[in-house]
């Protein structure tokens, strides 16, 4: 397959157009600008839709409009701007609406600055907006991940009627590596069921609504949704596994720290130290089955960050608190280095 | 084997695009590379730099800390950066706008002034594509023939006619 | 027997929720009327937010999204964008419009989406039981005005239509009443300009629908009426306030 050298924000724009995305929405935010300029770009001649929204809200409920009549339909911001969608993907969980969200993340909190971080996992796993649900959470670790986890979650938004989100960050977005594109089936599910797209005089009204006055409606509907939760959990977890076979010690983390994380592993590897690495590629459904193959022989694990500790508690919970896990992050923007990594392993696992 | 880059300098003088040469360069000999800029308020007139990683096997981390290949393009870039150079690494120094030398005797320092061979061939604003060809020439990472064919890629439609000065400057750097 | 007075084919037979004397059900006809002599509404997408009118998706035969408060123009944006054949209106209170979706309302009607909005001023927020709205008129009591709006503390209402019309991408604004018979039929005929206008891809139609709220402001329906023509269309006067159709109707 032809191989073209992309900036990860630009990778995601192609990888979306090429996906069947027909309209996005967008407010310009570093470091993910070159995706909506991209879009800009090249949205139209795609015969799609490119708006530059007056806001984050407005871009976040203009693709609720749009995902609303069944076409699939894209925004994008980094940390600060995603705080403004929340809104308006609350919504589109409770209505069932397929989309997606990018995040190339950024510090915070507040205004916070600009360099990559990591410091969303709990925003985009636990918590993107009020109410009972979740949104599918893809976290990539190449610019070639970025493609495929866009494709995958345009697929799987419309497969299961739910806001799926690509969690990236600063580093990824802007680097340059190099990528090559899938064939894509844009049209696998059929909406017509759901879609508010004028009735023609030819069926019921269709309504897109997350309104339930009445609680056990309400409940009802949240159970429906979690059911299929149930589902995407047992089906959709996704992990890559690094010299996990032996390893006495492993270490957890995911998107650009994974690579860092990489490098160290091959290090102490090279002095005889036993390191593994787990990397989940899906952050929910986090991937409890795949953590607990990776961790079955290590004595202790090492969650590594862009932040304080966030996914630290999804790694405890996988395994059930049953072995030490230590940490090591750095925030703010501040990438880990191996070599401070390396130092990490050593101090938690190399001593044994 | 991984080669790891840095290329440093102010905005505006083309840090960027030639490592995005570097990496094309990658691309077309078929290695895996990594390109990774910095990004903010610097790439308006502050400092600019930007590591390139060219590989046989899956890049790690992207960001060069440890260059094997520095090109310093201006003295805060060579001042930041000239300790970090890996043991037996390569520095490549517009010499033109550098005045310091390197004291370390465990790499090899190569100053070119590129940028008064840029000003003296009329080749504006090329004395980072000079100090590309400089690098090809003593690193051997690259071959003439695969820089021309990244240059031919890189450079838009709508700037064609900078291709024939792109070649002569890493002529030029080559032969200096 | 010639049947002369029906229900609009678009108005869903069910009861509603809404107040006795509230003036939304006159509003949900003419529109509906408008709807039915078009012949759209197989190629109608209604969206209603947050406000009295939010379950007006049972109301409206046509498809129907319910947005975020404030967000209708925004949703409304997504759908007509993808979808430029359909014709999309939004149904919006006077909060939502004025206050918490003022930015989606200015920059709809700049960008001159070619969508219809129907905007029910009533001066109050109704679903929630009575505060002050944008529009609520200085002295005006609410919940939340409890001593008489007072600009010094509260500032002054929002004239939206003025406002409105001084944006390009506005093709037309129109404040209209549902206060008598002749205001009715003008409103229908306003509400019908502005399909007409989505039809012709003229851009951003609004059309401003002074109405009642006889539960919170504590009068009678009769009272409620008096009360909009004495008090509220000497503050809001009633007429086009753009047309691009008109003679000189834009710049």
């Amino acid at each position: 397959m032809e191989r073209n050298l992309m900036k990860g924000n630009e990778a995601l724009a192609e990888a979306a157009i090429r996906a069947g995305c027909k309209c996005f929405f967008g407010y310009p935010i570093t470091p993910q600008t070159e995706l909506a300029a991209y879009m800009a770009k090249r949205m139209n001649k795609a015969g799609g839709v490119f708006l530059q929204a007056e806001s984050e809200i407005a871009a976040v409920n203009m693709v609720l409009g749009a995902a609303s009549t069944g076409v699939r339909a894209m925004t994008s911001s980094s940390s600060p701007g995603v705080s403004l969608k929340s809104e308006g993907i609350s919504y589109i969980a409770g209505s069932d609406l397929p989309a997606v969200i990018i995040n190339v993340q950024r510090g915070g909190p507040g205004l916070g600055g600009i360099q990559p971080s990591q410091a969303d996992y709990w925003q985009a796993t636990k918590a993107l907006g009020h109410g009972d649900f979740h949104l599918l959470v893809y976290a990539p670790a190449s610019v070639q991940e970025m493609v495929d986890m866009v494709v995958t979650a345009f697929d799987r938004a419309d497969k299961y009627r739910m806001p799926a989100m690509i969690l990236a960050d600063g580093l990824l977005g802007q680097m340059m590596e190099p990528v090559s594109f899938p064939e894509i089936n844009a049209n696998a599910y059929d909406k017509s069921g759901w879609a508010a797209d004028g009735h023609k005089n030819n069926r019921e009204h269709h309504i897109i609504n997350s309104l339930y006055l009445k609680p056990d409606e309400l409940q009802k509907s949240v159970y429906d949704r979690f059911e299929r939760y149930e589902q995407i959990k047992a089906e959709e977890t996704d992990a890559e596994l690094y010299l996990t076979e032996d390893c006495d010690i492993l270490l957890c983390a995911y998107g650009a720290t994974a690579r860092v994380v990489k490098s160290a592993v091959n290090s102490a590897r090279e002095l005889g130290i036993k390191a593994g690495m787990f990397r989940p590629k899906t952050l929910w459904p986090f991937p409890v089955k795949e953590i607990n193959e990776a961790a079955k022989n290590a004595k202790c694990l090492l969650d590594i960050e862009m932040s304080m500790g966030q996914m630290i508690d999804d790694v405890k919970l996988a395994i059930n608190c049953s072995k030490p896990v230590h940490f090591f992050g750095r925030t703010g923007g501040v990438i880990p280095t191996p070599a401070e990594i390396l130092e990490e392993i050593k101090k938690v696992g190399g001593a044994e | 084997m991984t080669t790891e880059i840095l290329l440093a300098g102010f905005g505006g003088q083309g840090v960027l695009f030639a490592g995005k040469i570097l990496a094309y360069c990658g691309l077309m000999d078929s290695k895996e590379l990594s390109w990774l800029p910095s990004y903010g308020p610097e790439m308006r007139g502050g400092t600019a730099n930007c590591s390139v990683c060219i590989s046989d096997e899956p890049i790690g981390s992207p960001l060069v800390l440890a260059p094997d290949i520095l090109v310093a393009m201006n003295q805060p870039s060579f001042d930041k950066f000239i300790d970090a150079v890996k043991p037996g690494g390569k520095v490549f120094v517009d010499s033109t706008l550098i005045e310091s030398k390197c004291e370390r005797t465990d790499i090899d320092c190569y100053y070119i002034p590129s940028s008064q061979l840029a000003d003296e061939n009329e080749l504006k604003g090329g004395s980072n594509i000079i100090l590309l060809g400089k690098l090809i020439k003593e690193s051997g990472l690259f071959s003439f023939e695969t820089m021309k064919k990244a240059i031919e890629k890189v450079v838009p439609p709508a700037k064609a006619q900078l291709i024939a000065n792109n070649f002569k400057a890493i002529e030029i750097g080559m032969n200096n | 027997m010639a049947v002369v007075f029906e229900r609009p084919k678009s108005l869903i037979d069910v009861s509603t929720h809404y107040c006795p004397g509230c003036t939304h059900g006159i509003v949900h006809r003419i529109l509906c009327e408008v709807i039915d002599e078009m012949g759209i509404e197989g190629d109608t997408i209604g969206v209603c937010p947050v406000g009295c009118s939010v379950m007006a998706y049972d109301y409206f035969n046509c498809d129907m999204i319910e947005a975020p408060h404030g967000r209708a123009p925004a949703v409304a944006t997504g759908v007509k964008r993808t979808n430029p054949d359909k014709f999309v209106f939004t149904y919006q209170g006077d909060g939502d419009l004025a206050a918490i979706g003022t930015a989606e309302t200015v920059h709809s009607a700049t960008r001159g989406e070619n969508i219809v909005v129907i905007f029910i001023n009533n001066t109050i927020y109704g679903m929630t039981g009575g505060q002050m709205a944008p529009t609520t008129l200085p002295g005006q009591v609410t919940q939340t005005t409890p001593f008489g709006r007072d600009p010094e503390l509260a500032g002054y209402p929002v004239r939206v239509c003025e406002m409105l019309s001084t944006l390009t991408g506005t093709a037309f604004a129109q404040r209209v009443a549902v206060d008598s018979v002749a205001h009715v039929r003008e409103a229908k005929k306003a509400i019908r300009k502005a399909f007409e206008n989505q039809k012709e891809k003229r851009g951003f139609s609004i059309v401003e629908v002074l109405s009642t709220c006889p539960t919170n402001w504590g009068l009678s329906p009769l009272e409620a009426i008096k009360r909009l023509q004495d008090e509220m269309i000497p503050y809001y006067p009633l007429g086009v306030y753009k047309d691009v159709t008109a003679e000189g109707g834009n710049e």
